[in-house]
């Protein structure tokens, strides 16, 4: 009898084009320009001498 | 569907040389951006000439408005316009061929290609009047005309166009078991490249937008650390994708010249996940000395989450050298640690052109990049010659070089005509490796003499660099008159071919050249070839040689790394 070899979890991950591109996009999203924008957001008006 | 069988249908032919199944559609679309890459790349390699012959000093060929002119009209042209209309291309036949898939939609392979021709039309005439000099970067508040942003948009909604109809192509093929199991590594390598285009163009329509509707006065101005914050995940990510389309190359290459196979599926898959996931945070290179980021943001994406993109870079950099050195040595060239090197197809163009690639890309542009991307380190560097040393050897000496060494099967296989000039197609790559070596280190000498990038007139400030400096950008312009012949040459070949190719419909293509498997009974073997395996057995891979160039290649990056630590320390002297 033929059982469904089951699959490694991180074989699932690279058989899903879909999950992938949704880490691909948030993982820079939030690693680089959200955190970068935050950063700049949250710098103080330079005062004048 | 069967790619053997007989009579496939309409929408599909099989290819007389490989016996995969070529969609028609999709092979109409592949020729159309494959010219228009070639096209753009003439337009970009003649900015470049203009560009090496004024940088090398004693020349100093351009007038100044013209020289920034140029310069914009040089990266865009090379840096997004060639590089994404072959993308497209690789991305059409690696879900189609490598699926036996039909292309989703013609109509939206029309809408993909016409927003990215028109819209690449569209910049190169507005920089060429002279309305853009605002270089490819465009910082804020640098202005150009509101014709060169639109232009971008339309090219980069063009090929995120494309991308969907890869995205929708893997979708149907899927949906309908074209294939069994997972996808061959090349058409994952392919999904990587897509997946950082979708995250590329995203950041280019959030800067892009806003920028275009300033230029027409809509909107005030964004704020130029904002721009250059997101303006850097469109630039610094789109060549990203290329380094997985050239991975794939690779691949591909080495796995036609050779009969090559992954040593590990899983592990090149896994280096793959590992770009998808973290090479996109190296944007941050760039910001590396402005202020309005902290060092903690700098550090994670340039260091600590970055070097798992390197890894993955030193995973493919070993995996496909030991393929081809197990193919190799399974076909019995097996003397010695690099018999099997030695006696590889370097009169086949494509071959020669990849394992090129390969080391320009590793050995230069990787140990480059990640020294310079360290913080520290880049403080000296930052803004120098040296970085246009470090991306001239990674996008053109290893991008490119790979594109055009692929295009040595793809004309005879989609165009499927013969090529003309054979011989000089055999030293094609050699002379354009030779040509971007010197340009790369040209500047990279140069930049760490202190030469600005970006800059006309190195004598502006007065002669500050001293002869060495002239010296360095002289080899720069040697190098860049050798290369633009290099690429001259490459596109007479592939336009002669086009026009005066011979046919090779119904039979194969003519062979540039593959290993032949040895016999020892004949008494041509090296040594004994690889025994046959018993039933179930695992092969045993025999990657001594490759071991031996990777040890080589740690021992290069170890020695650059800690020589410019050196040079950091010599910025401070202890008294």
């Amino acid at each position: 009898m033929n059982t469904p070899e089951k699959k490694h979890p991180l074989q699932k991950l690279m058989d899903n084009p879909w999950l992938l591109l949704a880490l691909g996009v948030a993982i820079p999203a939030l690693s680089y320009s959200v955190w970068g924008w935050i950063e700049l957001v949250l710098v103080k008006p330079a005062t004048l001498p | 569907m069967n790619a053997s069988n007989p009579n496939p249908p309409l929408w599909k032919r099989i290819c007389d040389t490989t016996g995969l199944p070529v969609c028609r559609d999709a092979e109409f679309f592949i020729k159309l951006n494959a010219v228009c890459a070639v096209v753009f790349l003439l337009v970009g390699g003649l900015a470049a000439i203009a560009l090496a012959l004024t940088r090398w000093q004693a020349v100093h060929l351009l007038p100044v408005e013209w020289f920034y002119r140029t310069l914009t009209l040089h990266g865009l042209n090379m840096l997004i316009f060639w590089i994404l209309f072959f993308e497209v291309a690789i991305l059409y036949f690696a879900c189609t061929t490598l699926l036996n898939a039909r292309l989703f939609s013609r109509k939206v392979a029309w809408a993909s290609f016409g927003m990215m021709l028109v819209g690449s039309l569209m910049v190169d005439g507005i920089i060429l009047v002279g309305q853009a000099d605002v270089m490819m970067t465009s910082y804020l508040p640098l202005l150009a005309h509101p014709l060169f942003y639109l232009g971008i948009i339309l090219v980069a909604v063009g090929t995120l166009t494309g991308v969907f109809n890869f995205f929708a192509t893997l979708w149907q093929a899927k949906k309908q078991r074209t294939y069994e199991g997972s996808v061959s590594l090349v058409v994952f390598g392919a999904t990587a490249a897509a997946i950082i285009a979708v995250v590329t163009l995203l950041h280019g329509a959030v800067v892009m937008i806003p920028t275009f509707l300033h230029s027409l006065g809509l909107i005030a101005q964004p704020d130029p650390a904002w721009y250059r914050l997101i303006w850097w995940g469109l630039g610094h990510q789109s060549q990203q994708v290329n380094v997985c389309a050239m991975v794939s190359c690779w691949y591909l290459i080495g796995s036609i010249t050779t009969g090559a196979k992954p040593l590990n599926e899983t592990v090149c898959r896994g280096a793959f996940v590992l770009y998808i996931l973290f090479i996109n945070i190296a944007s941050a290179h760039h910001l590396l000395v402005d202020p309005g980021v902290g060092s903690s943001w700098k550090i994670w994406n340039t260091s600590y989450a970055m070097y798992l993109a390197v890894l993955a870079s030193m995973i493919h950099g070993f995996t496909v050298p030991a393929s081809i050195e197990v193919a190799m040595r399974a076909k019995g060239y097996t003397k010695g640690l690099f018999g099997w090197l030695t006696n590889a197809p370097w009169r086949n163009p494509a071959f020669a052109g990849s394992f090129l690639s390969m080391c320009i890309f590793g050995f230069i542009g990787g140990i480059t990049g990640v020294t310079l991307g360290t913080q520290q380190i880049n403080i000296i560097a930052h803004n120098t010659l040296r970085i246009t040393g470090h991306f001239h050897s990674t996008v053109v000496g290893g991008t490119s070089l790979a594109f055009m060494a692929l295009t040595y099967y793809v004309v005879p296989l989609l165009f499927r005509k013969d090529f003309v000039f054979r011989p000089l197609a055999r030293i094609q790559p050699y002379l354009f490796a030779g040509g971007i070596v010197l340009v790369s280190l040209g500047m990279s000498f140069a930049g760490s003499l202190g030469v600005a990038r970006r800059s006309w007139d190195i004598e502006a400030t007065g002669s500050v660099h001293g002869p060495s400096a002239h010296l360095f950008l002289a080899v720069l312009g040697l190098g860049g008159i050798v290369a633009f012949a290099a690429l001259l040459l490459f596109i007479l070949l592939t336009v002669g071919t086009l026009l005066f190719g011979e046919s090779n419909v119904g039979r194969p293509m003519a062979d540039w050249g593959t290993p032949k498997t040895l016999s020892t009974a004949t008494g041509h073997g090296h040594g004994a070839a690889a025994p046959a395996l018993a039933p179930g057995a695992e092969p045993a891979h025999d990657t001594r040689g490759t071991l031996v160039l990777a040890l080589v290649f740690l021992a290069c990056f170890a020695v650059y790394y800690f020589a410019n630590w050196k040079a950091l320390a010599d910025v401070w002297p202890v008294r």
